[in-house]
């Protein structure tokens, strides 16, 4: 935590004052368990499936990008105003929910997987076509499908929310891997300095984007 | 236990534009002045440099750069007959934190108001008589004329090297400016920064409908310049990642970039950051200000001694801290008595987003700075005749577009699935040749329950009570909102867009949609101690040695981007505290 401080005579100078984030590698899960991660992969592709030119949600790492936020701050309301008393208010004030978003995808998680085994014979999330996870999707988006323990419909707009956030955010995080969302819209990415592009109106901007860590064409593979 | 420091001549609340320039200006005097901000210390290389700044995750979705709201937040509702609840995460503004304060992440747009806005009751009872406004309308004069603030505007402009296009010089109408400005003294220190395809397009496309498009005034540098005080800028590399973003590459007027090297270097001056003044102080007779207590991040509790004090912190912490303090009587809009927290205002934006063919536009939206953009001035303050419109007020609207990064900017068009396939290609086919934020920036007039008081449960983190806003929108600015956004459309449709979507603001007042960081009022200007807080210089009705500085003077706001007015008042006060108060400290107005 930031320690106060008396400045006087000169600027102070930090380097690095502002810390450069730590990259998300890929590797053993930091939140979910095994099943969950099933669970959220295979939703994350069905919200952005893949395409010819495209990796998915899934390989573009949107689950890695939720389970390493969902192990931070992000995931346990760390600096927001969680204390109560908790009131349900109008929906121009805001959420007014103690439920952080790791405990709703927790508890989502769990009543996604009862309600795919009730209504599928046994089968989770993970294991049905396409179709199916399409159609359970768009229930729970249209507020068709009843959980218990978990309010479906604020469960789907949070994963939501989460997926297309690491689909563009910087590869840093895990989601957006090689800059598979950015190559897809053309956005180049962490740049600088377009001092020589502002003037060329209406012509494509033709260089590969950079994220903050760089480029993957700059380590060589292997 | 309180720890009691030695005596200031000055203590200043909160190191952001308004507390560099009147500490600037007052150790210039030659007084010992300290400053005490809440939050950290942060320069431009150090915390933002430009090899990781980039990162719209971090600083705008995250809100990296601003206060955290389990530190200090408010209770929000529409209606006096509605329970306030916490605003638990940040939405509809974005209170800054740190030194430099709302300087670090704005976009730097550095407007004038009208000159009819400084006298906005006399002007609009003269032309329309006083009948057609709504009653409960509480607008007022600012006790200030725009001649009077003219040499502070064109002080802060060369301050932060604004760039622009005069519009009016000396009373003669500019080619290329905005027709409507008041008079300026000089031009511009810069000319006016390059513009991307989109606002070239629809600056063009405007001026065919016959209105007159000028470039918004930027604090991004067009090249480089070095202020009067001797510190340099570079130019801006249009980097497209400016507001809600610090500038590691010093292009962006902040008080990092523009004071704070000379100020930090006199040795009448010193700053303590990370700590959070509580109160101000009084003496037995509550009419004299002694200094102010703060706390630092051990929780250890200090009090700092001065003769007179300047409140500078943020519109809202500054109410908060009068009320807080017991300083001026809490306005009661049901008895309609009091002033502090009375004619409290934000903002009334709308906006268009516009889908052209991919085959035939691209307009790149990544190429971008904050104030970038061009502009129509001809639907803002009362540049038109509200007669037949049934509304005052209006606002400027401009294709100022800041950026393209993909989070927030990866409109589809209406009727595309929120997911699925059918988005993902409707993402891909429209990033490139769509412009996102045109923007209608509605003026939001006071009302009489429109307001600031203290909230009956909720607490912050010093058991204190939080404050609590009563804000909605009123007739009047939905009207000038579905009015002006028409006229955008218009433009927009010309430009050559397949598919115009129009959002004109509508009710109620939402806390969760950004709008603008303009929140203004609640410890106003004006000429009579029983409808201000402040009189014209700033000063407190109540406590003659405390000054409070910042938006929370406006008496309403104007269709503008508030802190080139608030800043030239910081500078206009300053000038009062050195040439008339200091010879003879006490009231400089005598109600």
């Amino acid at each position: 935590m930031a320690r106060a401080s008396i400045i006087k005579s000169a600027l102070p100078w930090e380097p690095n004052a502002g810390h450069p984030p730590t990259p998300a590698r890929p590797g053993p899960l930091h939140y979910f368990t095994h099943d969950e991660n099933a669970a959220v992969e295979a939703i994350v592709d069905r919200l952005i499936p893949p395409d010819p030119q495209t990796p998915g949600g899934k390989d573009a790492g949107c689950a890695v990008y939720i389970d390493r936020q969902l192990a931070g701050p992000y995931g346990h309301h760390q600096g927001l105003y969680n204390a109560g008393p908790f009131q349900k208010g109008t929906k121009s004030q805001g959420p007014q929910s103690p439920v952080t978003p790791a405990e709703l995808y927790r508890k989502g998680l769990a009543a996604l997987d009862k309600h795919c085994k009730d209504k599928f014979g046994s089968k989770s999330f993970a294991a049905l076509s396409d179709a199916d996870k399409d159609a359970v999707l768009h229930a729970l988006d249209a507020e068709q499908a009843k959980f218990e323990e978990a309010d479906g419909k604020v469960f789907f707009d949070q994963i939501l929310k989460d997926t297309q956030q690491g689909f563009f955010a910087d590869p840093v995080y895990g989601g957006n891997r090689d800059m598979a969302a950015w190559k897809m819209i053309g956005f180049p990415g962490a740049r600088y300095n377009y001092l020589d592009w502002i003037d060329r109106h209406n012509e494509r901007f033709p260089l590969p984007p950079v994220g903050i860590a760089g480029s993957i064409t700059w380590t060589p593979k292997g | 236990m309180t720890t009691k420091l030695p005596h200031k001549d000055v203590v200043i609340i909160g190191l952001g534009w308004t507390g560099s320039i009147l500490a600037q200006e007052l150790t210039d005097e030659g007084l010992d002045v300290i400053a005490i901000e809440r939050g950290p210390w942060r320069d431009e290389a150090t915390d933002y440099p430009p090899n990781y700044v980039q990162d719209e995750l971090r600083y705008r979705i995250r809100h990296e750069l601003f206060l955290r709201p389990d530190q200090n937040t408010f209770t929000f509702r529409n209606k006096m007959n509605q329970t306030a609840l916490p605003i638990r995460t940040w939405g509809a503004f974005m209170p800054p934190n740190g030194v430099g304060g709302g300087g670090v992440h704005w976009n730097a747009e550095t407007w004038r108001f009208l000159p009819s806005d400084f006298v906005l009751k006399t002007h609009l009872t003269e032309r329309y008589g006083a009948n057609f406004l709504p009653a409960d309308m509480t607008i007022q004069d600012w006790g200030v004329t725009y001649d009077e603030l003219e040499p502070h505007y064109d002080q802060f402009e060369y301050l932060c090297g604004t760039c622009g296009t005069a519009g009016n010089l000396q009373g003669k109408i500019q080619a290329g400016g905005n027709p409507w400005e008041g008079a300026r003294s000089r031009p511009y220190p810069n000319p006016a920064q390059k513009q991307g395809f989109g606002h070239t397009l629809w600056a063009k496309a405007a001026a065919e409908l016959g209105h007159k498009p000028f470039p918004q005034p930027s604090g991004n540098m067009s090249r480089a310049y070095v202020n009067p005080l001797g510190v340099r800028m570079g130019p801006c590399t249009y980097c497209g990642f400016c507001e809600w973003f610090g500038c590691g590459n010093y292009s962006k007027a902040s008080p990092q970039t523009t004071i704070l090297p000379v100020l930090v270097r006199k040795s009448n001056f010193s700053a303590r950051d990370n700590c959070e003044v509580t109160r101000i102080n009084l003496d037995g007779s509550g009419k004299r200000a002694t200094g102010v207590t703060f706390v630092d991040t051990r929780g250890a509790e200090w009090e700092q001694p001065a003769d007179l004090v300047i409140l500078a912190a943020y519109a809202i912490f500054n109410v908060q801290m009068l009320l807080h303090s017991k300083i001026g009587t809490p306005y009661d809009p049901v008895a309609n008595t009091g002033v502090i927290g009375r004619n409290y205002t934000h903002q009334c934006m709308s906006s268009v987003d516009a889908f052209f063919d991919n085959k035939k536009f691209n307009f790149n939206p990544f190429i971008a700075s904050g104030a970038i953009g061009m502009c129509i001035d001809e639907f803002n303050g009362d540049n038109i005749d509200h007669g037949p419109l049934g509304f005052v007020g209006g606002g400027y609207m401009g294709q100022v577009q800041t950026g393209g990064r993909p989070i927030q900017t990866t409109p589809v068009p209406k009727g595309t699935p929120r997911w699925g396939a059918k988005w993902k290609e409707a993402v891909r086919d429209n990033y490139l040749s769509n412009l996102k934020g045109g923007s209608i920036h509605g003026s939001m007039y006071s009302y009489r329950d429109v307001y600031l008081d203290l909230d009956p449960t909720y607490k912050d983190r010093f058991g204190r009570p939080m404050l609590r806003m009563t804000i909605d929108f009123h007739d009047n600015e939905l009207k000038a909102a579905a009015f002006m956004t028409e006229k955008y459309a218009e433009i927009v449709k010309a430009m050559g867009a397949h598919t115009v979507e129009k959002h004109p603001r509508k009710g109620p007042y939402d806390i969760t949609a950004y709008q603008t960081t303009h929140l203004n009022g609640g410890a106003i200007m004006g000429t009579d101690p029983k409808t201000s807080a402040l009189n014209r210089y700033l000063q407190s009705w109540d406590v003659p040695n405390l000054f409070v500085t910042g938006a929370s003077a406006f008496p309403q706001n104007a269709g503008y981007n508030p802190t080139g007015t608030l800043c030239a008042l910081a500078f206009w006060s300053a000038k009062a505290i050195r040439e008339q108060y200091l010879k003879n400290p006490g009231p400089l107005v005598h109600a």
